[in-house]
């Protein structure tokens, strides 16, 4: 698999991710989301965008970060997924970035196994490393658990 | 187009071609002498070889050529149509769907030759008599009726119908071809007019017979209609219908924003907007409808194999094939009904020598039957077979346990019937290869209610049974009813929705009751369990819901003293006052924290928290907050001796105190209406239980959306939709829900429908009737249909006008009548008749809000009772005016009021005379 090309930069807990910027559908402005009873942790509330009901998943859950300060106002990034659209949820969104195979580094074997399938590797960025996602994978959410106890 | 897209055009036209084949092979067995549709099948075979030859499918080609080999003779009337031939030409068809099927998936056509099928061809097409070698069918045992020997005409050799008039004239021996050389050499020498008038001229042919001959000829011709219809893919037309659904909603937000405004020209545009939009969601749903002949054209060739294989013979008939359904519908009602239709040929229609020793004809009927009703589509399948077996099925249900013993003795008829969509239930002797293993009709019913449909059943020993089933349209706009819970909003689908009941705060303490743990409510003396929504959902606090926890919210509110809190609120001027004036004396640390006061103590330690899902509850705190922080600084202000200051600070005390005693006040009447239940009675899968919500909205119209893949596991919910103010509800899925909260457990009891013995008198001539007690617990009832609504009224809200109470309802002048007066007054004038009519003394009246000839009035009532379903059998005549009959309904006497004579009575008759009448 080629890690070149065009990444879309977005920032979560002061960390620097990217996604292929062709994954990208669109970045939108927070919205008020409609939260799901029973949903998986992950799964923030559904979003209308445009008529389509769109499932917004929370980053930093996703990716065992620490919750977001209740003052930061996450950014919608829309994925074009395998069925329909997705919606991420990040601090901030950065640059579009052009990486090249050689700034690239898989993950190391010290991270968890289920965050090194969702994080492919790093890209040696000037001042930062730049996470590289894997989309399919990040959209993929533990089915939801029916016996979650109550919140 | 590549040639892959070719490909892809002749599989799709070739797959609808084959269906025809299916559908015309069986008709052609019936009518061996209609040259049109054995014309039209000898070409469907002749398309197919030709073009699977141009795309280099030799085996497919070499099927296709051997059929239409035998097609020939057939059509050339040298072979005469016998079931041997139709069975080799429908395993022909069969052998050919399935090398499109392999062309499909892999783009050659297999390595199957079918050396056996093209030989057998090669028999029949030789006229040879030998037997048919054995095949993927085994031959059937006794061939049906004998094809009735063909009529003279068809050992002529076929013709299609001519285009022209004179080939046409000539053929229907109406003119000699002579007259037609004569009239043709005619026009050649240079006459204008046209042949048939020539011939007319000529004296060959009649006027009339003109016509007629040209009427065929217009016919012939017009009949390929291609060019009126378009192939569209079908993820285009779902495209479409997503717009629509978006343009709906975005139609719903501007018809809300347009309310408010007063500009005339935006009005008028919304309102074309609103209809332009209806029109064209309209439209959009109608090409995405398919006749349900679609499905059906299928079934002859389902039964022919079927009747064949059992020895049975069974004729089809359908009525409505043109009856239109949505797209989804129609593949997800396919299978069920192809196993009606299976189980009513295997099992309905008897052989040949049970049907003529019991005198009925030797061929069964098999009827199919669609057509609209109120919005939804009916679908019949009757047979004219031996009915279902009643004892057998009793006997069946008794021996798996499927019912018990005492059950079994009260069912009727109708309900016995309906056992057999219980699973594993079947009164077939013999397992054979189509049916007799007991799964089936449960399944049947299952997809049917799945898609928001309704299946039953009804029989009649010795004349046949009839499935019935109502589908909806459509799935993708339901009708649907918003509940709020935890104050978010869920749809709740129309089709499982049975009834709402709203209890009050008083009511529900003393309705709900609990088995161990379980809450229950008395519906009309049933117990029905209740299913709290936000606790499924793990929602809201927990006593949000009276009822679930009825006994502690109980307690609760009277914890909940507002009273209290707004006094120990105002206490807090009044302190403050004396402070001011010296009279007493306040440190800061005295006036203390929002948490230590009176207010603050109530507020976090009453139990008021239980409802922190009422967003006022917050702002009550925050205003309480507030009020401290200016508390604190009239004392600091007081401490410091800055005597003008802090009396300018107390002056801006009342305004924030004021805030504090609003919201305090939006709360209690909040905490009041929470503790208020509403119960939306459902039924899943043959179960009603009670669904308790915080708020019953509305119903409305909504648009299905799906939820994506990461919520299609939680099965309480059924998708998504967008309200008109452009936020997301969730719709509930009513049989998940069911099942989260065990109401459908493994052990099935059949509900109240299935149980109750009201429900036991036959469908056909049952009334539904609103039973009430009259005076001195005499009862009464009105037919169910003539109910608008039922009502509570405060007797305070009863005026007089003339000799009548009325009330204000609606926006309109409703008069009331009272059931008892309405009744006696004919029979003796009661004395308290007086000139002035005495107003109501009861506090609540039961009014049945009723409408005749669109004219609504109310009847006042002692008490509602139920309301029944009453098959009306034992009747007496009318003891008194104003009654229609008596009948006995729940094992009493009651009365059935005649209301159109009671309205006349109430209103024509003026009040003086009524009074000079009676006197």
């Amino acid at each position: 698999m080629t890690h070149t090309g065009q990444f879309c930069t977005f920032y979560l807990d002061h960390l620097l991710f990217g996604v292929e910027s062709l994954k990208i559908q669109e970045v939108v402005p927070y919205r008020p989301l409609r939260p799901v009873p029973l949903a998986p942790a992950a799964v923030s509330g559904l979003m209308n965008l445009r008529g389509q009901v769109v499932v917004a998943l929370e980053l930093r859950r996703q990716l065992d970060l620490p919750e977001r300060p209740a003052h930061m106002t996450p950014v919608c990034l829309v994925l074009r997924a395998s069925e329909g659209s997705v919606c991420l949820l990040a601090d901030e969104v950065g640059d579009v970035v052009q990486v090249a195979d050689d700034t690239f580094e898989p993950a190391p074997q010290t991270l968890p196994p289920r965050l090194r399938s969702m994080i492919r590797g790093v890209h040696k960025l000037e001042h930062q490393l730049m996470h590289v996602l894997d989309t399919d994978r990040t959209c993929e959410v533990q089915a939801a658990s029916e016996e979650r106890s109550e919140p | 187009m590549s040639d892959l897209d070719i490909v892809k055009e002749f599989l799709i036209e070739s797959n609808e071609n084959l269906d025809r084949l299916d559908r015309n092979l069986v008709e052609l067995e019936k009518h061996p002498a209609d040259r049109e549709i054995l014309a039209d099948i000898f070409r469907t075979i002749h398309t197919i070889k030709g073009t699977s030859g141009f795309l280099a499918f030799p085996k497919l080609e070499a099927v296709a050529h051997g059929g239409e080999n035998l097609l020939a003779r057939l059509r050339d009337g040298e072979l005469r149509l016998n079931p041997e031939i139709t069975t080799a030409l429908l395993a022909l068809v069969d052998a050919v769907r399935q090398m499109l099927e392999t062309i499909g998936a892999n783009g050659s056509d297999g390595n199957n030759d079918y050396p056996e099928l093209i030989a057998r061809l090669k028999i029949l097409q030789e006229g040879s008599a030998a037997p048919a070698p054995t095949m993927e069918r085994p031959a059937p045992a006794p061939a049906p009726a004998p094809a009735p020997p063909p009529p003279a005409d068809t050992c002529q050799k076929f013709q299609p119908t001519p285009d022209r008039l004179g080939a046409l004239l000539v053929a229907q021996k109406r003119i000699t071809a002579e007259e037609l050389a004569r009239a043709l050499q005619d026009q050649e020498k240079g006459n204008k007019r046209p042949l048939g008038e020539i011939l007319v001229g000529h004296g060959a042919l009649t006027t009339e017979e003109l016509q007629e001959s040209l009427k065929i000829l217009n016919e012939s011709r017009s009949t390929p209609t291609e060019d009126a219809t378009i192939r569209v893919r079908v993820a285009q037309l779902d495209r479409l219908m997503n717009l629509v659904g978006e343009l709906v909603l975005a139609r719903n937000r501007i018809q809300q924003w347009v309310g408010s405004k007063s500009d005339s020209g935006l009005v008028s545009t919304s309102q074309r907007l609103n209809l332009i939009t209806t029109e064209l969601q309209e439209g959009v749903m109608k090409t995405r409808l398919q006749p349900i002949g679609n499905i059906w054209s299928k079934f002859p060739r389902t039964v022919r194999d079927v009747a064949l294989g059992c020895g049975k013979q069974v004729r089809i008939e359908m009525e409505g094939r043109e009856t239109e359904l949505d797209k989804t519908i129609i593949e997800a009602i396919k299978d069920p009904l192809t196993h009606l239709v299976r189980n009513a040929v295997d099992h309905g229609i008897e052989p040949p020598e049970v049907r003529q020793a019991a005198g009925k004809p030797s061929e069964g009927c098999l009827r199919l039957r669609a057509f609209h009703e109120g919005g939804q589509v009916n679908i019949e399948i009757t047979d004219d077979g031996a009915g279902l077996n009643l004892e057998k099925i009793r006997d069946n249900a008794l021996q798996r346990e499927l019912i018990s013993a005492e059950q079994a003795s009260r069912l009727s008829e109708r309900e016995l019937c309906n056992l057999i969509f219980l699973p594993g239930l079947s009164t077939a002797e013999k397992v054979t290869n189509v049916s007799g293993r007991g799964v089936g009709m449960d399944v049947v019913r299952t997809n049917i209610e799945k898609i928001g449909g309704m299946v039953d059943i009804q029989s009649k020993s010795g004349q046949g049974t009839t499935v019935r089933m109502k589908i909806p349209l459509t799935l993708a706009i339901i009708p649907a009813l918003i509940v709020t819970s935890a104050g978010e909003r869920y749809a709740i689908p129309q089709v499982s929705l049975l009834e709402l009941v709203g209890l009050d705060r008083d009511q529900a303490r003393t309705g709900i009751e609990t088995i161990h743990k379980a809450p229950v409510y008395r519906l009309r003396g049933r117990l029905l369990p209740l299913v709290c929504l936000n606790r499924e959902l793990e929602v809201g606090a927990r006593a949000a819901n009276a009822a679930t926890s009825s006994a502690v919210s109980a307690d609760q509110s009277c914890l909940l003293d507002f009273a209290k809190a707004r006094y120990m609120h105002e206490q807090w001027l009044d302190r403050l006052r004396q402070v001011l004036d010296g009279s007493a004396t306040m440190t800061v640390e005295q006036a203390g924290s929002p948490t230590q006061c009176g207010l603050g103590k109530w507020l976090y330690e009453s139990g008021l928290k239980d409802y922190s899902n009422i967003p006022e509850i917050h702002q009550v705190e925050a205003a309480h907050k507030c009020f401290h922080e200016l508390v604190r600084g009239v004392v600091a202000l007081k401490a410091k001796r800055d005597g003008a200051g802090a009396e300018h600070a107390y002056t801006e005390l009342g305004q924030a105190s004021g805030k504090v005693l609003d919201l305090l006040r939006a709360v209690e009447a909040k905490v009041l209406s929470c503790q208020n239940v509403n119960i939306v009675v459902l039924q899943a899968d043959g179960r009603e239980f009670g669904l308790v919500v915080d708020e019953v909205n509305d119903t409305e119209e909504i648009v299905v959306k799906p939820l994506g893949k990461h919520l299609k596991d939680i099965s309480v919910y059924a998708g998504a939709t967008i309200m008109g103010d452009g936020k997301v509800a969730l719709i509930l899925d009513v049989l998940g829900i069911a099942q989260r909260a065990h109401i459908l457990a493994e052990g099935r009891e059949p509900s109240r429908a299935e149980t109750e013995p009201a429900a036991a008198a036959s469908a056909e001539n049952k009334q539904k009737l609103v039973l009430f007690a009259g005076r001195a617990g005499a009862r009464m009832a009105v037919p169910l249909d003539l109910l608008a609504r039922l009502e509570n009224i405060p007797g305070s809200q009863v005026e007089r006008s003339g000799n009548q109470w009325v009330t204000q309802y609606r926006g309109q002048i409703l008069p009331l009548i009272r059931v008892t007066h309405a009744l006696e007054e004919r029979r003796q004038m009661p004395s308290e008749q007086d000139d002035a009519l005495p107003l109501p003394t009861s506090a609540m009246l039961q009014v049945l809000v009723l409408e005749n000839q669109q004219r609504s009035f109310g009847l006042v009532v002692n008490q509602i009772l139920d309301i029944v379903e009453s098959a009306l059998e034992t009747q007496s005549p009318p003891t008194r005016p104003g009654v229609l009959y008596s009948a006995v309904i729940a094992e009493r006497v009651t009365e059935i009021l005649d209301v159109p004579a009671i309205l006349n009575a109430g209103e024509i008759r003026p009040p003086a005379a009524a009074h000079r009448a009676g006197s």
